[in-house]
């Protein structure tokens, strides 16, 4: 099965080997990942600070650069649930855009979603190792709905014991512009997320969106701990 | 303690607050344990969602004829014997209440929890004309003794832990130092029981006004409540416009919502319907009943893209759970209301220009979205508002020719790479000037991205 990846623009530049471990997955279980070169970002920064007009430009973009019938995958729920919930508001006074925005995004899949409810990966054995904690996304969780796929993926994992985070629902403190806009609370939510990860004695927390991973993981820098912080992909394929 | 509003400084002020140990602790402690109640008292109601459904139908209709439930509410009220007010504005409603109390020469007023009367700073007014204000809500009273404004909607002091408010009592009541909760609380009894006594006006909000009956409805726990509406002889109740529900038969279904989302009890110990002053033979209740009705921005509101925050019922809850809210308390939102439903409402009520930082004041987490009761869209909510904040010009000038820039770069693979290139090859300089606040916290661009990693 032919699908189309969107890396995202985060994991595109910061974090390209979770979108290779993205790619190794989804070719393990019979996909066939294309990765669409023109593709740049979702336009969540500009539209989550209200600027309607450039996210609309990211979006006419995205659409294009997106076009087809396959399904979309892409490691972020984050960028998912835009697509989805937010691009119909978009091009609500264009109807042909809207009725390709209404289109698209029930082509979309969070990775998980697709790992689960497609690929049955969760069936297949994976390995494992060590202990693993979960931080549960906002945009993931609440958007899009996905509160089951990334733990049943997780508890699956042959030799690696899942350790549940107390309020792992609970927001990390990333919120896109809002790390830069309210710094101050956005490090102190993260300082309580951190130290949620921390007493559950994990080696290694995970989760379904590189913005709040790379936020984590500067918390875990600031107080020095020791903690792994990886994409979900990545966990998962290691266990290939 | 006359408010100015400090939404404005609202990153100041959370710095302020972040550097307050007690603050912060008081809020985890008691956010974290009306987040437990709320759970353990829905847990049970199995046809939540439904509920949730009903109560949200019913204020979308409340508010799709709100002029028709507003008049049928004065009828019906009017009717019962009270004496209905309509004020279009904050000093609309001081000035009616004031001369409803001056003529009547009352001089001492006992208060029931009101966040309307904060809103359109009542007592202040009424202290200027010489009358005595005691607030008898027991949080509303520890509060007004120390000079400051309820940090939550529901629970004005949840910002302050029983040693600050033992160390309060001692110091202003000259009683013995104590932080036992009972003790405390016997203290404030004691105090207030005589001012009940002796009172020559009472003055509360109502949670509901029943547009049938022309009834108030009053959910409290303290009895101050009751104390306040029924021992004077004169009740003074302002409530704002929305708070209609169309007749009794729709309340159950918000006592069954409003006590389990506020304060996460079944029920409350009291649950007050007021319908009209004392008549012959009624046991108890005001002789003289006047109800405040209170627009002041709202039938603008109504008429906006925003008008779903006027469902809101008062609950908390949504601040309950807001990352935010919980860290730095309601006094940073710099006005009446705080918390998810208090950003929205409160730039709306005094307008962007003095409020416009409020509405980055969320990371769209989406937890208020969850626990709404009458499902009102916060998070589309705040989005619409910081799309009115950058329409109106208030965005920061260098975040507007960011995301100008943004634009150009998302609809353009070719701008989109070379800015990835830039990024990586200028990431040193992009740290050092952007500092700890951003670039600092961002992990590094890869050396290779991933679009130069796949065939």
């Amino acid at each position: 099965m032919r699908v189309l990846l969107f890396g995202t623009c985060l994991v595109d530049t910061f974090f390209p080997e979770a979108g290779e471990a993205t790619v190794r997955l989804l070719r393990r279980f019979g996909a066939e990942p294309v990765f669409p070169k023109g593709q740049t970002c979702c336009g969540q920064p500009a539209f989550n600070a209200g600027f309607e007009a450039q996210a609309r430009a990211a979006a006419e973009h995205f659409l294009w650069e997106f076009d087809g019938d396959a399904p979309i995958v892409t490691p972020s729920g984050s960028c998912a649930a835009m697509v989805k919930h937010h691009y119909p508001r978009l091009f609500r006074d264009d109807p042909k855009r809207l009725a390709k925005a209404v289109r698209t995004g029930e082509r979309i899949y969070e990775l998980t979603q697709f790992l689960v409810h497609v690929a049955k990966a969760h069936e297949a054995g994976l390995r494992g190792k060590g202990t693993v904690t979960y931080h549960a996304s906002c945009h993931l969780t609440r958007s899009l709905g996905v509160r089951e796929e990334p733990l049943t993926l997780l508890s699956s994992l042959n030799g690696a014991t899942f350790l549940p985070m107390p309020d792992a629902t609970r927001c990390c403190g990333f919120g896109g512009t809002f790390m830069a806009k309210l710094p101050e609370i956005s490090c102190a939510l993260a300082d309580e997320k951190a130290a949620s990860i921390e007493a559950t004695g994990a080696d290694t927390v995970t989760g379904c969106d590189s913005g709040c991973l790379m936020n984590i993981a500067d918390a875990m820098r600031r107080r020095g701990t020791k903690i792994r912080v990886a994409h979900i992909a990545q966990l998962l394929a290691e266990g290939l | 303690m006359s408010p100015e509003q400090t939404s404005l400084a609202f990153r100041e002020n959370t710095v302020r607050a972040l550097e307050d140990t007690a603050l912060r602790a008081a809020m985890k402690h008691a956010t974290d344990t009306f987040g437990t109640k709320r759970a353990d008292a829905f847990a049970p109601v199995t046809d939540l969602e439904a509920l949730r459904d009903r109560a949200s139908a019913i204020r979308e209709d409340v508010l799709a004829n709100l002029p028709m439930y507003v008049d049928r509410f004065v009828a019906s009220a009017t009717r019962a014997g009270a004496t209905v007010h309509r004020a279009k504005d904050a000093s609309e409603a001081r000035e009616i209440i004031a001369k409803v109390l001056s003529a009547r020469g009352a001089r001492l007023i006992v208060k029931g929890k009101s966040m309307v009367s904060e809103e359109v700073d009542l007592n202040s007014h009424l202290e200027a004309a010489g009358m005595e204000v005691v607030e008898t809500d027991l949080g509303e009273y520890i509060i007004q003794m120390e000079g400051e404004t309820p940090s939550h909607i529901i629970v004005p002091a949840i910002h302050k832990n029983r040693r600050q408010v033992g160390r309060l009592f001692a110091d202003r009541l000259g009683v013995p130092y104590s932080d036992d909760p009972q003790a405390l609380t016997k203290i404030a009894r004691k105090a207030l029981r005589e001012k009940f006594l002796s009172a020559d006006a009472g003055v509360s909000g109502a949670n509901f006004a029943v547009a049938d009956t022309g009834s108030l409805v009053l959910v409290t726990n303290e009895g101050n409540g009751r104390m306040v509406t029924t021992v004077p002889p004169l009740h003074v109740a302002i409530l704002s416009i929305e708070k209609m529900l169309p007749s009794l038969t729709d309340l159950p279904a918000f006592l069954r919502l409003l006590p389990r989302s506020a304060t996460g009890q079944t029920i409350t110990s009291y649950v007050s319907v007021i319908t009209g002053p004392r008549k012959a033979g009624d046991a108890t209740g005001a002789k003289e009943l006047h109800v405040v009705l209170l627009d002041n921005g709202r039938t603008e509101i109504l008429a906006g893209e925003a008008r779903d925050i006027l469902k809101c019922i008062r609950c908390g809850a949504c601040m309950n759970v807001c990352p935010v809210y919980r860290t730095v308390g309601g006094h940073a939102y710099g006005w009446t209301y705080p918390g998810p439903m208090g950003m929205v409402l409160t730039t709306l009520l005094t307008g962007m220009r003095k409020s416009h930082p409020l509405v980055d004041a969320s990371t769209l987490c989406g937890a208020c979205v969850e626990v709404c009761p009458v499902r009102v869209p916060l998070a589309d909510l705040i989005l619409g508002l910081r799309r009115r904040k950058v329409d109106e010009g208030f965005a920061d000038p260098r975040e507007r020719r960011g995301m100008e820039a943004f634009g150009k770069v998302a609809a353009s693979p070719a701008l989109f790479a070379l800015g990835q290139w830039l990024a990586g090859a200028f990431w040193p300089v992009v740290r050092a000037l952007g500092g700890k606040d951003v670039a600092g916290r961002m992990a590094a661009p890869a050396k290779t991205p991933l679009r130069r990693r796949l065939p």
